[in-house]
């Protein structure tokens, strides 16, 4: 069934994209994140721009991760305390993401700037999460413990501040400053940034993992509704119709995820998950590297007076 | 008042002069484009209408049917290697240009008339003004210039530029009809169509007509909240988001 994407300016197969939100979301719920950086790429595949496929993805996100964070506030996994110190952080960076985001586009460069922020992001988060994996799952074939963890320099800050649920006691600039750069890299690249979030959170911030998938979906939840409305307003590229398929297809998937994941070992996840961010980010190189088709590309530019 | 008269004079013999009536007609002037709308083909007809002082040699006409739709400034941009990558580097700008432009002719261009009055008159693709911005000069540049190509290139290739010889039929000699396809993307606004005839080369006449696309239905309306009220567009979007969440928890509640 054809449907005509109002902002995409696109006709689109419906079931297709509702396959592909059912997809991303399965995979993310089997791994706990949002799936933006799954999800984005996909729209772009099918012919979506970058720009609207970014604006719109955020709201999909939104709608995972609410329902996610949901029912980790059922559970009480969710630190209210920590979750707003990095809002902060999280607020003012999605705007200044929407906004370098539309400084881009008039410059014509968003889209080198997505797939070249793709590459990188994934490129290093997808090697690091692998290797990890790794090495993690060899230790556990030795049998030998994991080292311990120690506190680091990150530790020594001022401001610190207590987080009761976390039973953590850590200097808020750190947390801030992780908000700052999620929101900030979500807004340009679509991505809600849970796979990077979450592993510096338990690595960098110590944050106990029973409150960490809670905390960071939390942060995911508003930047990512932050974003979609920022989008909306300036640059008029969010495509409803196209969200919410996606958004009914990703919750449904995500359930099912969630019941896969619990079978696979953490290990393993991770290796897996790595592996596909991987994937991704060579998918992007290889975009950039090869010689495009057509050379040049036309824009309308804004609406015409 | 002598003046006037004289004025008047001018024009009537001015007209006079013309000696043929181009009478035209759209077969809808209103196309309504909705959801499951896939491109559409409209039909011009018209007729040559002769009076007393069309010279008796006139046998034969040559018509160009000339599309355009509403304009708009657009940006083309070019890709180079750089650092083994390919980024947009150069660009220029096409200052409002038709967004769809169509050119129909009952035969090959460059027997109509010659290259002199087809320049004047803008038939062609190659003939037609797109102007363009170049470094704070306002100009339209020779037909092969690398941007100018590609830029008709890329627009035949979405069917929204398009050039036909051979799509104007003349029914009888003065008699004539050209359809006018509409892709499925078709932009939607005013569309002016310029009927161009010409005799034994020579431009002897011409007429206008217009018609319009206008999109309807949900699609259109979400577009236009897009574009008018992105406040509430947003917001609207992120309560969907939320609503859409919070079914899902609650149907898929583990209790």
């Amino acid at each position: 069934m054809q449907l005509y994407l109002p902002i995409a300016d696109l006709p689109v197969n419906v079931f297709l994209v509702l396959a592909m939100g059912a997809a991303v979301g399965f995979v993310s719920g089997m791994f706990g994140i949002g799936g933006g950086f799954l999800m984005t790429p996909l729209l772009i595949f099918i012919g979506i721009t970058p720009a609207v496929a970014v604006a719109s993805v955020a709201s999909h996100i939104a709608a995972s991760s609410f329902s996610g964070a949901l029912s980790y506030w059922r559970r009480r996994a969710i630190d209210p305390a920590l979750a707003s110190v990095l809002l902060c952080g999280g607020v003012t960076g999605t705007a200044l993401g929407v906004w370098t985001f539309t400084q881009l586009r008039a410059l014509g460069q968003l889209d080198l700037m997505i797939a070249l922020s793709y590459v990188v992001l994934l490129g290093t988060v997808g090697s690091l999460m692998f290797s990890e994996g790794l090495r993690a799952l060899m230790r556990t074939r030795r049998g030998a413990i994991p080292p311990r963890r120690t506190h680091n320099w990150i530790h020594g800050l001022p401001l610190k501040m207590r987080f009761k649920r976390s039973k953590i006691y850590l200097s808020v600039i750190p947390v801030v400053i992780v908000g700052l750069v999620i929101g900030f890299i979500g807004a340009i690249m679509g991505i809600g940034g849970g796979f990077i979030l979450v592993p510096i959170m338990i690595y960098l911030l110590r944050v106990p993992t029973s409150t960490v998938i809670g905390t960071s979906m939390v942060l995911t939840l508003v930047t990512m509704l932050f974003a979609t409305l920022l989008h909306a307003v300036t640059n008029h590229l969010v495509d409803a119709v196209l969200a919410l398929i996606l958004m009914v297809g990703g919750v449904t998937g995500a359930q099912f995820g969630a019941r896969a994941g619990q079978k696979i070992r953490g290990e393993q996840l991770r290796l897996l998950l790595g592996l596909l961010i991987l994937s991704v980010g060579i998918r992007f190189a290889v975009e950039l590297v090869i010689r495009p088709e057509d050379l040049f590309t036309i824009r309308e530019m804004g609406a015409s007076g | 008042m002598r003046a006037l008269l004289a004025a008047l004079l001018v024009l009537l013999f001015g007209s006079a002069a013309r000696a043929e009536r181009l009478i035209v007609s759209v077969s809808n002037h209103r196309v309504t484009v909705t959801p499951n709308y896939s491109g559409e083909e409209l039909v011009l007809f018209g007729s040559v209408e002769k009076d007393a002082t069309t010279p008796a040699d006139r046998s034969s006409y040559d018509l160009v049917v000339t599309v355009m739709g509403p304009r708009a400034d657009m940006v083309t941009r070019r890709k180079e290697r750089t650092f083994g990558i390919w980024i947009n580097t150069d660009y220029r700008q096409f200052l409002q240009v038709p967004s769809y432009l169509a050119l129909f002719a009952n035969r090959p261009f460059d027997r109509i008339t010659s290259p002199e009055i087809a320049r004047r008159q803008q038939i062609g693709l190659n003939n037609v003004l797109l102007t363009q911005r170049v470094s704070g000069d306002f100009a339209d540049v020779v037909p092969n210039d690398a941007f100018r190509s590609a830029f008709i290139r890329l627009r035949t290739q979405r069917g929204l530029y398009r050039e036909d010889a051979s799509a104007v039929t003349f029914l009888t000699p003065t008699l004539f009809r050209t359809g006018i396809p509409l892709p499925a993307e078709v932009p939607i606004g005013t569309y002016e169509v310029e009927i161009k005839l010409f005799a034994n080369g020579a431009f002897v006449g011409k007429t206008a007509t217009t018609f319009e696309i206008v999109k309807v239905g949900f699609e259109q309306f979400v577009a236009t909240t897009a574009r008018q009220n992105g406040l509430v567009y947003g917001l609207v979007t992120a309560a969907m988001a939320l609503m859409t969440g919070w079914m899902a928890s609650i149907v898929f509640r583990k209790d």
